[in-house]
């Protein structure tokens, strides 16, 4: 056994006034790896025979000490029991961590321990199974969106892709439990394909520090992982039920576990959500409904020394997209952009139409791991992913019901990685990947590929080492390289070939020539080294510093590539580049972080300088028979990123609290002096919670959301002449939209129906006061008002 | 060493997917909905102007190319008809049917620039005895010139009293420089 599986924090006890057997000793117990809060664990003084447990928070305090030294003997249900010895002086504070999860099922997880944290020298921020519970009738980027530093690039209000400190899409990695999710991410409108309810632990990572996941998140890293199974004979199960009124939808999702004392454990959970159309304060949002199915399956065998695991998920989801948001070309903008109402409103339904996406994800994975005496851990993992994507466009003839995009993206991921001590303080993370993938585009849609047939495979390797100089001070440092190789057949127009140059600069990869275009097979090699450097600092009773840079390269995805025509929901021609190189950003954390019962904050500055940034940006005008459309096209600048997230909780009394969260970030082209399109304004967001364990665990929770207008944007207008009135207008699709301010309400009690089974009831509001607003980060702002209010029924059964 | 590393991962990878290599060169894609080339007719009886647009690569760089094939006569009446075809594909495919075929979600509307002298009336009707305008009549006044526009939105509002209010997508928007002359 480890010999550091227990760690006391001793804190320095300043303002101790001596006196004799009349102290209090508080504390908390918590997890060692992830600093959450350990219930019910049984602190016995073995000389006075004195016992405590932990509430609901982790706490417990004790009277009556003396000044003196006590032995104590701390359990948990899910931990080794330990015996430790403290020195009581004056009322004294003390935490107690415990190795929680020894006995539990996620050892398996291949990069390090589960719940555990992913870089030690990153501030990570998290979301536990409670409050991702809130979320259950939302999508994953909702859930997202309550963390400070994060906001959502927004389709509708069902497309919700997270923004991690300015950058999304292929910029933001997500680990949905242990298998990078290959979904097309690098689409704007592409939603992550995680059922929110399959989550039982999320922690976000606001930069590329943790290399065992991959090198080149520029952005950041979003881990997301099932719940902890432990080692015991033991049942049980929760359902949990939504109901909404806006949406007319319902969200229903259970989960069942069972497991054995010899390891041995099984899981399923399936949800089901069905809404119809959205409704703003003042109209329905038709064609916005959406329904999903999802389910998973996990088996396993977890061992101290060896454990397996299998699992299986199936996400599939269909959207609605806006019908008033399909429109030809710059006069439609121009009067979609000039009416204060969507173009179409139609009767509430529960119908989907075109405009509508089609989205099924199936990923597979197989993994064990193995402990080796006086070597460490190694675990290796193969997963599968296959992820099916259609688009429906609004059609015409007998195409009327075909798909416009018809996506089949094949990865296979082989993973081998080492977990080792080198001695009691350096820690060695090593690891290597292989993935190689295939996507490949049905040619009977009838539309030319918006991104080609290709194959893609990957190599990486990566080291990563900690350091704990002593109690205080840790030092990260970690390095990895990958190597990208992209077998693509792609086909161009002809007149796009010649008139970008590419006869010129790449003939040697035409295939073959064709009436009036032109197949070409680039072959594409990227070399992307990545780094992190860090330091972790405790000092004072609760206080703590963060710092990591971390170098972080990206290669350019399918669409920055090769796109090459209309891109209908934006209205706009986009045009790739083939001759892009990889993107390379250099960020700078920091987090300062006072943990406390009282009053607790973390104030994180950060800077991200990014080389070869790949940005689109409109560059013309071009006349087709539809009319006029903008073009916008790929460029590769330098970019600077820099803002600040604040996240502070400060307990008025043991009921009532106060949370308040603060995020700015500021983005800017250092090339052409402007600021970046897209960048999330300053938001706040302040809650009042009142919560009483004693009252039925009653929770009343009063939240304000205050969007600030985005002040800083580029200018992006044109102008475009309308036949119709003969006149030159301005189309306006930079301008944000005004500041704006949303309050939530949000309530839930506990029942106990049996022995074991306890009702969660819940009744929240979102957008109380029916505010009409439009949010920069929509890409519907132009045509319509967002959610209005939504009342929203909870029910929640853990049995 | 380039190859060296390619040559590694090709047969790690061909060992482990040997089965899903996938190695067939794509077919081309023709884009079925696009329409390339507008024409429009018009027939006085004793002779016939011929307007056109056409792109033939779609959305991509080149520009379309517009011909008139002559002005039109001061105080004539003209019997005009509309041809849409997609020329990506071989043989070209007549867009017209289509309309035709989904004549309710279809409307063509005729603008009129100010310069211009002419008026226009509706002579084709949907099933539904709405405006589709795959024909109409035009009448010219004295020797004048301006743009002529021709507009056709998809799933317009029916009826309606014009393109300010009939909503709908823009499938096509082509304006004309149309000379009158006595």
């Amino acid at each position: 056994m480890r010999t550091y599986l227990l760690l006391i924090l001793l804190l320095s006890s300043i303002s101790s006034i001596s006196q004799d057997c009349d102290n209090t000793l508080f504390g908390t117990v918590t997890d060692l790896h992830d600093g959450s809060l350990l219930v019910g664990a049984t602190l016995i003084f073995v000389d006075t025979e004195q016992a405590v447990q932990t509430d609901l928070d982790g706490n417990f305090s004790i009277s009556k000490l003396c000044n003196d030294s006590y032995s104590i003997q701390i359990s948990h249900p899910f931990c080794l029991t330990k015996a430790i010895t403290i020195k009581v002086v004056g009322n004294t504070t003390k935490t107690f961590r415990l190795e929680h999860h020894l006995e539990e099922l996620n050892e398996i997880t291949i990069a390090g321990k589960a719940y555990s944290n992913k870089s030690k020298t990153i501030f990570e921020n998290k979301i536990l199974k409670e409050e991702l519970e809130r979320f259950s009738s939302g999508t994953l980027g909702d859930a997202l969106n309550s963390l400070s530093g994060v906001s959502s690039l927004n389709t509708g209000n069902t497309v919700v892709k997270p923004i991690i400190n300015g950058l999304h899409s292929s910029r933001v990695v997500i680990i949905n439990n242990g298998v990078r999710m290959e979904d097309q991410e690098w689409g704007a409108e592409h939603a992550p394909n995680i059922d929110v309810n399959s989550v039982g632990h999320l922690t976000l990572i606001k930069g590329a520090g943790a290399l065992q996941y991959g090198g080149d998140a520029v952005g950041g890293i979003i881990v997301v992982e099932a719940s902890k199974v432990p080692v015991k004979d033991s049942l049980y199960g929760k359902t949990l039920f939504t109901g909404t009124s806006n949406g007319r939808g319902i969200s229903l999702t259970s989960q069942l576990t069972k497991s054995y004392q010899n390891g041995w454990y099984a899981n399923f959970q399936g949800t089901l959500k069905r809404f119809g159309d959205f409704e703003a304060p003042d109209y329905v949002l038709s064609n916005t409904g959406m329904f999903e199915n999802n389910a998973s399956f996990q088996v396993g065998l977890n061992r101290f020394n060896y454990g397996i695991e299998a699992y299986y998920s199936v996400f599939n989801n269909e959207m609605g997209i806006l019908r008033a948001s399909h429109l030809g070309g710059a006069q439609d903008q121009i009067r979609a952009i000039n009416s204060d109402r969507p173009l179409i409103i139609n009767d509430f339904t529960y119908q989907i139409n075109a405009p509508k996406q089609d989205v099924t994800h199936h990923l597979s994975k197989i993994n064990g791991f193995k402990r080796i005496n006086n070597f460490g851990k190694l675990s290796f993992q193969y997963d599968f992913q296959r992820n099916y994507r259609l688009e429906f466009d609004v059609r015409r003839g007998e195409d009327k019901d075909n798909a416009s995009l018809d996506l089949k993206l094949d990865t296979h991921t082989l993973k081998l990685d080492l977990d080792s001590n080198l001695s009691g303080v350096i820690h060695l993370k090593t690891g290597l990947m292989g993935q190689y993938q295939n996507n490949f585009v049905n040619p009977d849609t009838g539309v030319r590929r918006l991104i080609p047939d290709y194959d893609k495979y990957d190599l990486g390797i990566y080291a990563i080492a900690d350091y704990q100089l002593n109690q205080k001070l840790l030092l990260e440092a970690g390095t990895r390289f990958d190597y990208t190789y992209m077998n693509v057949f792609k086909f161009y127009q002809t007149s796009f070939w010649e008139s970008r140059n590419y006869d010129e600069l790449f003939p040697e990869i035409v295939v073959e020539v064709f009436n009036n275009q032109i197949l070409t097979n680039p072959q594409l090699n990227f070399y992307n080294p990545s780094v992190t450097l860090g330091a972790n600092y405790s000092f004072g009773e609760d206080y703590k510093l963060f710092f990591n840079y971390s170098l972080a390269s990206r290669a350019p995805n399918p669409s920055e590539l090769f796109s090459e025509g209309l891109h209908h929901s934006a209205s706009r021609i986009e045009l790739g580049d083939l001759s892009f190189q990889s993107e390379i950003g250099h960020k700078v954390f920091l987090t300062f972080q006072r943990e406390n019962k009282t009053f607790s904050f973390s104030i994180s500055p950060f800077i991200n300088r990014i080389k070869n940034f790949i940005i689109i940006e409109p560059t013309g005008i071009q006349q087709t028979i539809r009319g006029n459309f903008q073009v916008w096209e790929y460029r590769q600048s330098d970019a600077k990123l820099l803002g600040v997230d604040i996240d502070a909780n400060y307990a008025f009394t043991k009921n009532f609290s106060y949370k308040t969260q603060f995020s700015l970030v500021k983005g800017y082209d250092l090339i052409r002096n402007e600021p970046l399109i897209n960048m999330p304004p300053v938001n706040t967001i302040n809650e009042i919670i009142y919560q009483n364990i004693k009252l039925s665990n009653l929770r009343i929770a009063l939240q304000s959301e205050y969007v600030f207008r985005q002040n800083e944007y580029p200018n992006n207008n044109f102008e475009v002449f309308i036949p119709q009135t003969e006149t030159i207008e301005m189309v306006d699709i930079s301008t944000p939209p005004d500041a704006y301010h949303l309050i939530n309400f949000n309530s839930s009690i506990d029942v106990k129906v049996s022995k074991q089974s306890i009702l969660t009831l819940g009744f929240g509001v979102s957008n109380l006061l029916n505010t009409s607003y439009r949010n920069y980060l929509n890409r519907f702002r132009y045509y319509a008002d967002d959610l209005g209010r939504k009342f929203l029924l909870n029910l929640k059964i853990n049995y | 060493m380039k190859k060296v590393k390619f040559l590694t991962i090709s047969i790690f990878a061909i060992a482990l997917f040997a089965s899903c290599s996938d190695d067939d060169v794509p077919e081309p894609v023709n884009e079925e909905e696009v329409i390339t080339t507008l024409t429009v007719t018009l027939d006085s009886g004793s002779g016939s102007v011929v307007m056109q647009y056409q792109d033939l690569d779609g959305d991509g760089p080149d520009a379309g190319t517009v011909t008139v094939s002559g002005p039109l006569s001061a105080n004539t009446s003209y019997d005009g008809s509309i041809v849409l075809l997609n020329e990506t594909e071989d043989p070209a495919e007549n867009v017209t049917e289509e309309i035709e075929e989904e004549d309710l979600d279809h409307q063509f509307f005729y603008t009129v620039g100010s310069g211009l002298d002419v008026t226009t009336e509706y002579t084709s009707f949907d099933s539904a005895g709405n405006e589709l305008g795959l024909t109409f009549e035009l009448n010219t006044a004295g020797a004048s010139s301006g743009g002529l526009t021709f507009t056709l939105r998809h799933e317009p509002n029916k009826p309606n009293t014009g393109l300010a209010d009939a909503g709908g997508e823009t499938d096509i928007e082509v304006t004309f420089s149309v000379a009158v002359v006595d």
